[in-house]
């Protein structure tokens, strides 16, 4: 049902583009709804990071997953069970940027004869980084819409996206190949790595088990996001001029719609944008900001080293001493146990 | 009503992981015998103040609730929410990647889907969701949110007291969300009903009027281990007096009570008593700070802090300079993630500082407490101890981490390097059941009492998987540990899945092999097991022991 829904809902926001390109409600599309969609964002992560950090810690609980720190002659795991906060650093780095934990997933496989074996299984983690790192590099590609001129660092991941395609003969008569644009391989392989995490969804019984909707909903947006952008550029070759035109628009806080008209298809994709940046904040994809903030990554292990504090450290009761002595002096001092007070 | 549990055999051919076809949301729990835990008892609830303690049965249809019960969840939640970021980002940030559900001991043992870490963490999230979060409140199960109910509540109940908080999910999940942390706080909602389990419940109430979670009485305690060391006596021809509750000692020691209680805890208690003999350490017992283990930390932090109070506070009563802790997991995750924010900072005490080799444990700067292994790692490496490993060659051993002492400290060489000294035969499981992610017992957070047998053994399944295989192919015969409740849950684990396995903890195998002075000829081991007899067990030949009835038998050792 929930996957269902989610088809609905994303052919529905198609639908919604495609009506707003036929009433031409285009200024509304191409103007109000990225600012609104950019302000939304934008407030809601920070919203969402600011009440996850006015949240206290109240205790120290690094998962540690390796040799704590601990006699000078034995060899610490610095990383994976952080003594400092550099290690700590270091520990996140590899968490956020190489998903450290999962490549360590292994695959539990159920044998005849009763037997358990934990077999290598780096798919998720391998579609995972791609997935990322694909839209990490798409999304400051488009940084170039927004710049005028195209800043270095942007031009340099551009160049270094459409690497494979240069010195590579394009294909296609008439000299078709020189108005083809470059290959963008994150838009590729963005796609691919989404499909990927779409089709282990739908195939794997337990991960399909465990799906919502919203689990759904936003790996089908992005596979669209994907699909519209990549015909854009390749198929139906959008006046990318008028495009600029129009974000250094936006960006310049003078916004207009150029004179020239753009495809249809650049609604849609702009429509199925806002609605990502817009829904990003109420929903899973706060993943973002929250692995920043997650106790058990990012606390140095060190708390028989240096106390930490609980700021709402409760007041209880506690049995005395006292207490238990006068329950028990008569029995203590039978059994020859010292007392503080004798009977 | 005596529950039979299933045969080995029986739970191998019938256990699948595969899910079934109707949504998690539509299907209940079947509270099954052996495969829950009894309720607590009314007098241990109210001996710790818990509130609707009652007469009540978890396979009964009413579970007589408070009547504001709903709004009593509801507040509870709210209120950990803003108390704990790790709930309030746990919550939050989950993906569904589904990379934790085949890491649950509970999930391969028994297949059930709502053993999937996952799962078992959106069974609350979903109320989170249906009850705090607007879309959940609108689109209802849609958007993953349900509504708290009854059921929602057996629900919870029946799921995270199937769950030992071992965090082997949370090594594996990418953002570290930790099973044990929602596990650890669903517990402190469910409890404000008075759904408690009587394993815990009880435990908890001894321990803080009595001093320990078995409840044993100052003299009873002080006899126990006296009547350990007649057999120690017996066995190694030694004579040790400990003392009890004595100011000016140097050291305190606090162990689970489970040390001096039960087979096999008792022969690792033995193991302490040996060494500091050997070592000739200036250190007490108390009956009042009688626990090591520390069982709030299964029901809620505000209890957890009421029975560690004592370490802190004896340590303080007897002057002592530091404290030196047993073998044991949970108590070592309390001592080393929460014992001196909640109860510290403990500045009566001094830098721990090992008299005999004179290592400052610097690592231990602010807690003041180190544990028993590291303690006797220095030992070993500043060769303070006459060791002979070879009395232990008739074991071939392996290593059991302990979940608490792995994932919530970072214990894994120490007790390694002691091993190696002590006995010569040591395996390694393969990689993917120890360290860092070891299985548990299936036992751990207070769920080893007898009448879940079935939810034990199905839990110990993965750890005791890894044993046979290290069984069958290296002839392994003991499973060392350094944990009171493994000690407890491991050899009825054996029993059933590896009977050839025995049990053992690691202070036991240390005084094994400690030759001590005015020792007698050593030809039974602290068990009073005779060494020749497992020997020849193990294949090899039979060592040439003085005859103890001839004159001056118990002079020296064999050679």
């Amino acid at each position: 049902m929930s996957f269902i829904f989610s088809i609905i809902a994303v052919t529905a926001l198609v639908g919604v583009a495609l009506a707003g390109v036929a009433l031409d409600l285009r200024y509304f599309m191409a103007v109000v709804l990225p600012y609104a969609a950019l302000a939304t964002f934008v407030l809601g992560v920070a919203y969402r990071v600011l009440k996850w950090s006015s949240a206290p810690v109240p205790f120290r609980i690094p998962t540690t997953c390796g040799q704590a720190k601990g006699l000078d002659w034995v060899k610490t795991n610095k990383i994976d069970n952080p003594c400092s906060t550099g290690a700590v650093l270091a520990r996140m780095f590899l968490e956020i940027f190489l998903f450290r934990s999962l490549f360590r997933n292994t695959r539990m496989e159920y044998r005849e004869g009763g037997k358990v074996r934990y077999g290598s299984s780096k798919w998720l983690w391998l579609f995972g980084l791609l997935f990322h790192w694909s839209f990490l590099i798409v999304v400051l590609r488009h940084m170039r819409f927004f710049f005028e001129p195209v800043p270095g660092l942007i031009q340099a991941i551009e160049h270094a996206d459409t690497f494979f395609e240069m010195g590579l003969p394009l294909p296609g008569p008439n000299g078709l190949e020189v108005s083809l644009p470059l290959l963008a391989q994150s838009g590729v392989i963005l796609l691919a790595a989404a499909t990927f995490l779409f089709l282990r969804r739908v195939v794997v019984p337990q991960v399909r088990y465990i799906s919502l909707a919203s689990d759904w909903f936003p790996l089908l947006l992005i596979i669209l996001i994907a699909k519209t952008g990549i015909i854009m550029r390749y198929v139906l070759k959008v006046d990318v001029v008028a495009v600029k035109k129009l974000t250094m628009s936006l960006a310049t806080f003078h916004p207009a719609l150029p004179a020239e008209p753009i495809s249809f298809m650049f609604y849609v994709h702009i429509v199925l944008v806002c609605t990502l940046l817009i829904y990003f904040p109420f929903s899973k994809l706060m993943h973002l900001g929250g692995v920043w903030l997650s106790p058990t990554r990012n606390l140095v292990n060190n708390s028989r080293e240096v106390r930490h504090v609980n700021p709402w450290n409760p007041e209880v009761h506690f049995h005395t001493y006292s207490e238990y002595e006068d329950d028990f002096r008569e029995q203590m001092i039978e059994a020859g146990i010292p007392v503080e007070k004798e009977a | 009503m005596a529950t039979q549990t299933p045969k080995p055999q029986e739970i191998l051919t019938t256990l699948g992981h595969q899910p079934p076809s109707e949504n998690w949301m539509d299907t209940k729990p079947e509270f099954r015998p052996g495969m829950y835990c009894h309720p607590v008892k009314i007098a241990s609830l109210e001996g710790m103040g818990g509130k609707y303690a009652r007469e009540w049965a978890p396979a009964e249809p009413d579970w007589k609730l408070p009547a504001d019960w709903k709004g009593i969840v509801k507040e509870g939640l709210k209120d950990r929410l803003n108390r704990f970021r790790s709930f309030q980002v746990f919550m939050d940030i989950c993906v569904r990647c589904g990379a934790c559900a085949d890491k649950c001991h509970f999930f391969i043992g028994t297949g059930d889907p709502k053993n999937m870490p996952v799962l078992r963490a959106e069974l609350i999230r979903s109320v989170y969701r249906g009850e705090f979060k607007t879309a959940g409140k609108i689109l209802g199960k849609l958007a993953g949110g349900r509504k708290l109910t009854e059921e929602v509540i057996k629900e919870w109940f029946y799921y995270f007291f199937q769950c030992t908080e071992c965090r082997r999910c949370s090594v594996f999940c990418p953002y570290g969300i930790d099973t044990a942390e929602i596990t650890i706080i669903a517990r402190e909602i469910i409890n404000l009903l008075g759904l408690q389990i009587d394993w815990i419940g009880t435990p908890v109430n001894a321990c803080y009027h009595i001093g320990n979670h078995l409840g044993l009485k100052p003299h009873t305690f002080k006899e126990n281990i006296e009547y350990l060391l007649s057999d120690v006596e017996e066995n190694v021809g030694i004579t040790i007096e400990p003392t009890f509750n004595r100011k000016g000692a140097e050291i305190l020691f606090v162990t689970p009570s489970g040390d001096v209680f039960a087979d096999p805890g008792i022969f690792t208690c033995m193991g302490y008593l040996i060494l500091f003999e050997h070592l000739g350490l200036d250190y007490t017992w108390s009956t009042y700070a009688s626990e090591g283990g520390n069982f709030g930390f299964f029901t809620n932090n505000e209890t957890m802090k009421r029975l560690n109070y004592k370490m802190y506070a004896e340590s303080k009563r007897l002057g002592v300079k530091w404290i030196l802790g047993g073998e044991c997991g949970h108590m070592w995750r309390v001592v080393h993630q929460y014992m001196d924010t909640m109860n510290g900072p403990a500045d009566h005490l001094e830098v721990p500082k090992n008299p005999l080799t004179g290592t400052v444990f610097a690592n231990a700067r602010s807690t003041k407490m180190v544990h028993v292994t590291e303690f006797t790692a220095d030992c070993i490496k500043h060769n303070k101890l006459k060791l002979d490993p070879s009395r232990n060659d008739h074991y071939t051993v392996t290593w059991h981490d302990s979940c608490n002492t792995s994932r919530g400290m970072g214990f894994l060489e120490e007790p390694r390097f002691v091993l190696n000294s002590v006995c010569n035969n040591f395996v390694e499981m393969p990689d993917t059941t120890i360290r860092e992610q070891t299985f548990c017992c299936g036992s751990g957070s207070g769920l080893n009492a007898g009448e879940n047998m079935e939810q034990r053994m199905r839990g110990g399944l993965p750890r005791a998987n890894a044993v046979r295989y290290v069984h069958e192919k290296h002839g392994v015969n003991l499973l060392g540990n350094i944990c009171a409740i493994d000690r407890a849950s491991l050899k009825p684990l054996m029993d059933y899945w590896v009977p050839e396995v025995a049990v053992a903890g690691l202070s036991e195998l240390v005084a094994n092999a400690l030759i001590m002075e005015g020792e007698n000829a050593r030809s039974t081991n602290l068990r009073g097991e005779e060494i020749n007899d497992l020997r020849e067990e193990a294949g090899l030949p039979p060592i040439d022991f003085p005859d103890p009835d001839e004159e001056g038998g118990g002079e020296e050792g064999d050679e």
